[in-house]
Parts: C-alpha cells; sequence; structure tokens
C-alpha cells in the first residue's frame, strides 16, 4: 500500500506490553505558520483505553487530534497507530474513525446511508453492509431511524448517528472532539455515560477532546492536559486531581485555591508548610524549600464565626451566595490579602457578607505545588 | 417577528403598487399581448391590411420542417451550450474552492466574460477561429487541417456553442463557488475519514450537496441559450450556412424582420414564450419538491 510502512517496522515503545500502542505520538510538532499549534508532544496510548486531551480553547488538543485523524499533517515527528508509520498518510487511508462535534453527517443521505458510507467506501456489498449498519444503529439505540434524514432527527439522535457511522468501521482508534458541547446539560451526562459504556462493551481505543475538567473526570482512563501546544500533565484523573505538578493544573482541573507559603522540608516525605501566622505539616513533593504555593479546594476549607485558633487564619466574607446544595463564600484573608473561594455544605445558619471568620484548611485536601 | 401593517382603504395600497403595476402592464404584459394578438393575424403580401385566422399561424409553424429543423438545432445548441458551461464552471469552481496563493485574482478574471456583451464576445471569438484572419484559424490552415465555419456547418454550430458557453461559465462559476463554499468543511472531513478519495467525495458528498444549484443554473442555462445568444449567433454565422446554426430565436428575426412575416414570428415567439414559462414551472416544482435535503 505504501513504502513508508516498510522501512521502519516499529515495536512498541511503552514497556507496558507486548503490544504497541494504539496511537504514539514521537515528539511531534504542528505549524501554521509562525503559529505553533502543538510543540514536541510525546505520548503513547494503550489498546482499549480512553484517553482525553483536555485543556482551555487555543492549547492545541484539538490540532492533535487532527493530527491523529490525519486532517494534519505533523511539521516534524512521526505518529504511529497500532505500530505502523502514518506519518505520511492521509485521513483517507488511516483506519480511524471521527465523532466531529457538528456530527458532520451528510445531510442529503439518510441515516442508514449515513452509517454505510465508510462501508461502501472500502469496497463492502450494500445488503452486507446495510446489515452491519443495521447491527450498530441498534447499537446506539437507532433502530427504526434507517429511513430518516439527519435534518429529521434531534440533536442527541444526530449525535449517535455520528457515532454508529464511526464504530461500524470498526477502526483502531475512535476519535470525538468535543462530542457534548451541543448537548443541553441533562442530555450531556447521560451521553457522556453512553460513550464511556460503549467504549468498554466494545473494548475500543478513544481518544477524546474537551475543555470542561469535570467531563474529562468523568469519563477518562487517563487524561493529558495541554496548555500553548505542549503537554502539562498526564496521568489517571486522580493522579491530576490529587497530585497536580503545579498550579495550572490544580487550578484548571478542580479550580482550586492558591495561597502564597514557604516549606521547609523535615524529612523525606514531608514538610513544614508556613501559610501566614498558621502553620501545617504536608507532604512536600520534591517542591525545593523556599516560597511555593499550597493549593486548595474550595470544598476543603471551613468557616467559623470566632476568632482563629491554632492553625486557622483571620479572614472576612465579602460575597455570600446560596446555589441550591451548598454555600459559596468570597473571603479574603486578613494576613495575605488573598482571596479564597469556600464552598459550604452547611445550609442552616448562613454566614453574613462583612462577618469576621477563622479559616481552617483540611490538609487532606491541601497540596504543595511549586511557585 | 414579522409585523403585518392592515391598510384600511384599497386605495392607498393600489397607488403605492401603481408604479411597479405600470412598469410591468407596459413592458411585459403589454408586448406580451401584442405578441399573442399578432400571432393570431395575417398580413396580405404588402402588408396594407391583416385579418384574424385563429391558430392557423400556429399550425403552419409547427408543420413546417424548417421550424422543425430550427427546433432540432436549438435543442442540440441549447443543451450543448448548458452542459459545456456547467461543466466547465464546475471545475473551475473546485479549482477555485481549494485555498491557493492568489485564488481571489484567479475567482475576479474568471468573472470578467460575464460583463462583455454577446455580440462582442463573438467578434472575439471571431478573431480566434475566422480562417483568414483568426490566429487559430489560420494556425490550423497551415496544418493542412480544412477548417472553414462559414462553409461547414457542424464547424460553425462548434463556434457558436463554445462561444456561447464561454460567455456564461463566469455566472455559473458563481454560483458553484458560492455553492461549493457553503458546503461545510466537517462534511468533507467526515468522509475522507470514512475512507473515501477525493473522487470518490466528490460525487457522493459534493456534487449531491450541489444538486439544488445545478439544477437553478441548468434552467438559466437553457434559457440563456434560447434568448440571449442570439447576438454571438448573428455576429458569427446568421444561422448558416445553409440554416446549420439557425435556432428558433434567430429564426423568429430572420422571419419577422428580414422576411416580414410578422404573423408568423409572433406565432413562434409565442411558443418559446411557452416553453420558457414550462421550464421555469418544471424547475420550480423539482427544486421545491425533489433536490431538498
Amino acid at each position: 500500500m505504501n513504502q513508508i510502512l516498510q522501512d521502519r517496522p516499529q515495536p512498541a515503545a511503552t514497556g507496558r506490553s507486548k503490544a504497541p500502542a494504539a496511537v504514539e505520538f514521537r515528539a511531534v510538532s504542528k505549524r501554521y505558520g509562525p503559529v505553533k499549534a502543538v510543540q514536541d508532544v510525546s505520548f503513547s496510548i494503550t489498546r482499549g483505553t480512553l484517553v482525553t486531551l483536555l485543556g482551555p480553547s487555543g492549547c492545541g488538543k484539538t490540532s492533535t487530534l487532527r493530527l491523529v485523524a490525519g486532517l494534519e499533517h505533523p511539521s516534524e515527528g512521526r505518529i504511529l497507530i497500532d505500530g505502523q508509520d502514518v506519518t505520511h498518510l492521509s485521513a483517507a487511508e488511516r483506519d480511524v474513525s471521527m465523532v466531529f462535534q457538528s456530527y458532520a453527517l451528510f445531510p442529503h443521505m439518510t441515516v442508514m446511508e449515513n452509517v454505510c458510507y465508510g462501508l461502501r467506501a472500502s469496497g463492502i456489498r450494500r445488503a452486507e453492509a446495510e446489515a452491519m449498519a443495521a447491527e450498530k444503529l441498534a447499537t446506539v439505540g437507532l433502530a427504526g431511524f434507517e429511513k430518516r434524514l439527519p435534518s429529521e432527527l434531534s440533536g442527541g439522535q444526530q449525535q449517535r448517528v455520528a457515532v454508529a457511522r464511526a464504530i461500524v468501521l470498526e477502526p483502531k482508534v475512535l476519535l470525538f472532539d468535543e462530542p457534548l458541547s451541543n448537548l443541553d446539560a441533562k442530555l450531556r451526562r447521560r451521553v457522556r455515560a453512553d460513550i464511556r459504556e460503549l467504549q468498554r462493551k466494545l473494548d475500543l481505543t478513544v481518544v477524546y477532546v474537551t475543555h470542561d475538567q469535570e467531563e474529562a473526570l468523568a469519563v477518562s482512563d487517563r487524561i493529558i492536559v495541554m496548555r500553548s501546544g505542549v503537554i502539562v500533565q498526564d496521568g489517571t484523573p486522580r493522579d491530576l486531581y490529587e497530585r497536580p505538578s503545579n498550579r495550572f493544573i490544580a487550578d484548571f482541573i478542580g479550580n482550586a485555591n492558591l495561597l502564597p507559603v514557604t516549606i521547609r522540608r523535615t524529612d523525606a516525605v514531608m514538610a513544614e508548610v508556613r501559610v501566614g501566622s498558621a502553620s501545617l505539616r504536608l507532604p512536600h513533593r520534591d517542591v525545593a524549600d523556599g516560597p511555593a504555593e499550597l493549593a486548595v479546594r474550595p470544598q476543603c476549607l471551613s468557616l467559623r464565626a470566632r476568632p482563629p485558633g491554632q492553625g486557622e487564619l483571620p479572614g472576612r466574607i465579602r460575597k455570600a451566595a446560596y446555589l441550591g446544595d451548598h454555600m459559596e463564600y468570597e473571603v479574603v484573608l486578613d494576613e495575605l490579602g488573598t482571596e479564597l473561594l469556600v464552598e459550604d455544605p452547611a445550609m442552616a445558619k448562613p454566614l453574613q457578607e462583612g462577618a469576621a471568620v477563622a479559616v481552617a484548611l483540611d490538609p487532606a485536601g491541601a497540596v504543595v505545588v511549586p511557585a | 417577528m414579522r409585523k403585518n401593517v392592515i391598510f384600511r382603504g384599497k386605495l392607498l395600497p393600489l397607488l403605492l403598487l401603481l408604479p411597479q403595476l405600470v412598469i410591468t402592464g407596459l413592458f411585459f404584459f403589454w408586448p406580451a399581448g401584442q405578441a399573442i394578438w399578432s400571432s393570431m393575424l395575417r398580413e396580405d403580401a404588402f402588408g396594407l391590411s391583416s385579418n384574424f385566422v385563429g391558430l392557423e399561424n400556429f399550425t403552419d409553424v409547427i408543420l413546417d420542417p424548417t421550424w422543425r429543423a430550427a427546433a432540432g438545432t436549438t435543442a442540440v445548441f441549447a443543451f450543448s451550450v448548458a452542459i459545456l458551461a456547467l461543466s466547465v464552471a464546475l471545475l473551475l469552481a473546485v479549482q477555485a474552492d481549494k485555498a491557493i496563493r492568489g485564488s481571489s485574482l484567479y475567482k475576479t478574471l474568471l468573472i470578467w466574460p460575464y460583463a462583455v456583451a454577446p455580440a462582442v464576445a463573438a467578434v472575439l471569438w471571431l478573431f480566434l477561429f475566422h480562417p483568414q484572419i483568426g490566429l487559430i484559424g489560420r494556425a490550423l490552415s497551415t496544418a493542412q487541417i480544412a477548417w472553414d465555419y462559414r462553409l461547414n456547418g457542424g464547424q460553425a454550430m462548434l463556434l457558436v456553442i463554445v462561444a456561447s458557453a464561454w460567455k456564461q461559465v463566469s455566472y455559473n462559476f458563481i454560483f458553484f463557488l458560492a455553492g461549493l463554499q457553503s458546503i461545510p468543511k466537517s462534511v468533507l472531513e467526515a468522509a475522507a475519514i470514512d475512507g473515501a478519495r477525493p473522487v470518490r467525495r466528490f460525487w457522493t458528498v459534493v456534487f449531491p450537496l450541489l444538486s439544488p444549484t445545478s439544477f437553478f443554473l441548468l434552467t438559466v442555462n437553457l434559457v440563456y441559450a434560447f434568448f440571449d445568444t442570439f447576438g454571438v449567433i448573428h455576429a458569427l454565422t446568421q444561422g448558416g450556412p445553409a440554416k446549420a446554426t439557425e435556432t428558433l430565436i434567430y429564426k423568429v428575426y430572420i422571419d419577422g424582420v428580414e422576411n416580414l412575416n410578422l404573423g408568423s414570428s409572433a406565432a413562434q415567439s409565442v411558443i418559446l414564450m411557452l416553453i420558457v414559462i414550462a421550464m421555469t414551472v418544471v424547475q420550480f416544482r423539482f427544486i421545491e419538491r425533489k433536490v431538498h435535503y
């Protein structure tokens, strides 16, 4: 089929298993003129896992996905799918499928024709293609809709057609580009659960792009966080949430408060962390002695309407908001001048705006990150 | 959102519509009515009197073998012009749709021929293909190829088709380009990801999505070939040689203006009018019912 495949049969780069990774990026960069959309990105994705590319808009996650699909080609580096070098192959020649943000259904074709399209393009006879398509349409719960046109379906149904069209080709990698962004909030939860269930049931390798950290945490086996075209952190949802590698991750995943602190290591694991007049004992996570930052989740701060005791900080409530299932306070710390976001599940006696409070930190929800 | 204004009297709305009604009546309905009336009259040999003959002019026209020949010529001519102009325009539009350097200049230049008057367009082609003074015509003679559209009916037909189509390519190009640009990029990418190569993508996705544009343009081009090509034919071949390029519209002119057979000429134009009305109705029906998705 092509010469590139033959010149370097690549063994798997990951040591985890003998089988080659489903997708592997080796120092891939993509430039659009002077703009570097993706810079020196390397990762590998294990077969049968769902990996999310997460980051704010313009971080390079969609470019990375399009590089996997073959809709863009790297300026530098190599891309391997299932151990084969596909760097120079077009989208049509790669064994990947994609569910587009806009679904990108063919508007002039019925649901059945849409799902059959790729099968027919690869030379499968109509009857056989239609049988395969009908099976996948049943999988996504759209049996009986074969004769409809996309314009006669709701947004959620259109998306399921797009999913059926993608999985019917049994691709080595299935790509999702912000699949939930055109759905309403209620449907999003269900669809993301459906996608996860489908991925597990069919043992698919999925690369999923989103800018929504909650969505990423909910669906992923692994999350690759990107920013300005580079990978910031790559790990399981738990890794990212509990052990952020820097303040960007702490802020982006879980909306953490960041406090200026000074740390001093006391042994191989723990350090003394000074926050204003208070002091805590926390793991230092290899952050050097001296100024650093403490990331604290809004739900791991608690407020008391009394003078601060041992290990507590004095503050004043600037804003209080009732959000139904919890109270949200904005508190300014007297000593540091830092503004904190606090989520308090105690609703019975909300604290008043302007009240002086003692702020207590739960060490379980606080991690040290480099300044 | 739309606000309906209701006038109490009948006078004011009529007054507001009057300018348009006058223009339509004076320049469209009156001449058309005159044509229909004339088509039912027959003049004496000296043009001094005319008498009413009913539909006799029509039966004469339809039974006339030269009219039938012209109808056949028109069919060949009109479909050839439409197909040629449409396919060349589509090819150019597909090329222009690709993101290429200098594409805006390319697009601007392609629109120019539309601004050229039919007779001038014909003269330009004459300067290319005239056997004695045309650049290509002389080159063909030098190469021992017998080229003279003034004697060879097939060559004459070819020349008027090419000249007429050339003028219409620009118009079609604009519409095709707009049609291509309205196809979402992601739909084409989805086809590519599904394994369809460029040629298959064109025939299975792009071409069907352009079909409303194509049907609209087909009608416009046929109407153009029926009516607006008079100038091209008149300047290049005058319907000859031996009526090889005499289309219906050209025959209307010859019979009415040259031969002064006004009744027959009027009957022929009424038939042409009916043909165009029929084509327009078919187009609207077809676009509304079939080509919708």
